[in-house]
């Protein structure tokens, strides 16, 4: 009865601040409504008994990729404004296709039911020993080791590819090369000029 | 009221549905886009995860994990490249993306 009743507000929050997130008129209030959207996900995760995928999305979502959004809408000072236009332009188009998508996806899912016309019930949650997270880790690190690896990978060349394409090297900024610097010798450093008594330097100074 | 796996499957869909019609009506701002793109793939880790629980079988979660990493990654690339994108250009509309075009 709770976790009903959990569930349908879960669900309705979620599904309200989703719409939010594209409905919304200034994209930072589109990252939040993304935050409350993800938050809802987890519990119904947790609901299901995915405590450990439950706070990863907490964690890498709300925690890392939201925040990213939301450091990149605040910095772009872009008119947000004038990027709005269009919205009802798309809008019949875009319901179409929506209300296409929804009916099927909706079709196939109450075509899980079972032969006798009742729903297909969710198996309860296995009272075991191990916790969530463990059994996630066994099946992760042996099954699936290979395709773990691989993800590790892909996170890597993502980072890579991140780094690479907003380092830029601005001409006239002074920075600081310490193997440049270290490696100085004073034979590049010092001149020695050789002045004759009574003259001074001239008119040319040192140059 | 008992919740079965249907419940799931319809808020899944609901919300790659909204997905999908935010990147069709948010065609101008990328950065919209790029948040419709992690709901559809919420959406997909909802599903999975529905499937998990029903069939008792823990790898419907390692693949949500998987789809989450990718989705990580997309993220920070994509918004990486606005971020060149909006350097070079001064501005991130999606209509005037065409450079590359032949």
């Amino acid at each position: 009865m709770l976790a009903g009743i959990a569930f349908y507000v879960l669900a309705a929050t979620a599904i309200v601040s989703a719409f939010a997130v594209i409905a919304a008129r200034s994209p930072v209030h589109s990252v939040l409504f993304l935050i409350l959207t993800f938050f809802n996900a987890a519990g119904l995760f947790v609901l299901l008994g995915a405590e450990f995928l439950a706070m990863l999305l907490v964690v890498v979502y709300v925690g890392a990729v939201a925040v990213l959004f939301l450091f990149i809408v605040m910095m772009l000072d872009v008119d947000f404004v004038e990027l709005k236009q269009g919205f009802l332009a798309y809008l019949p188009a875009g319901a179409l296709v929506a209300l296409a998508l929804l009916g099927e996806l909706g079709l196939v899912a109450s075509a899980a039911v079972s032969s006798d016309g009742a729903p297909i019930a969710l198996a309860p949650a296995a009272r075991s020993e191990i916790s969530n997270a463990e059994a996630i880790g066994r099946v992760l690190y042996t099954d699936y080791l290979l395709a773990f690896q691989l993800a590790g990978l892909i996170l890597f060349v993502a980072m890579i590819g991140a780094i690479v394409l907003t380092l830029r090297r601005r001409p006239g900024v002074r920075r600081q090369d310490i193997a440049a610097q270290v490696g100085r010798k004073r034979s590049e450093g010092v001149e020695l000029k050789d002045i004759r008594p009574g003259q001074g330097l001239g008119p040319g100074g040192l140059g | 009221m008992e919740i079965t796996l249907a419940h799931y499957l319809f808020v899944a869909a609901a919300l790659f549905t909204i997905g999908v019609f935010g990147i069709f009506v948010n065609r101008k701002n990328v950065i919209i886009i790029l948040m419709s793109i992690e709901l559809v793939l919420l959406a997909v880790n909802v599903n999975l995860v529905a499937f998990s629980a029903f069939l008792q079988n823990l790898e419907g979660q390692v693949f949500a994990m998987l789809v989450l990493t990718v989705a990580a990654a997309e993220a920070a690339v994509g918004l990486a490249i606005l971020v060149t994108y909006f350097r070079n250009r001064g501005g991130i509309a999606v209509e005037d993306i065409n450079q590359m075009r032949g």
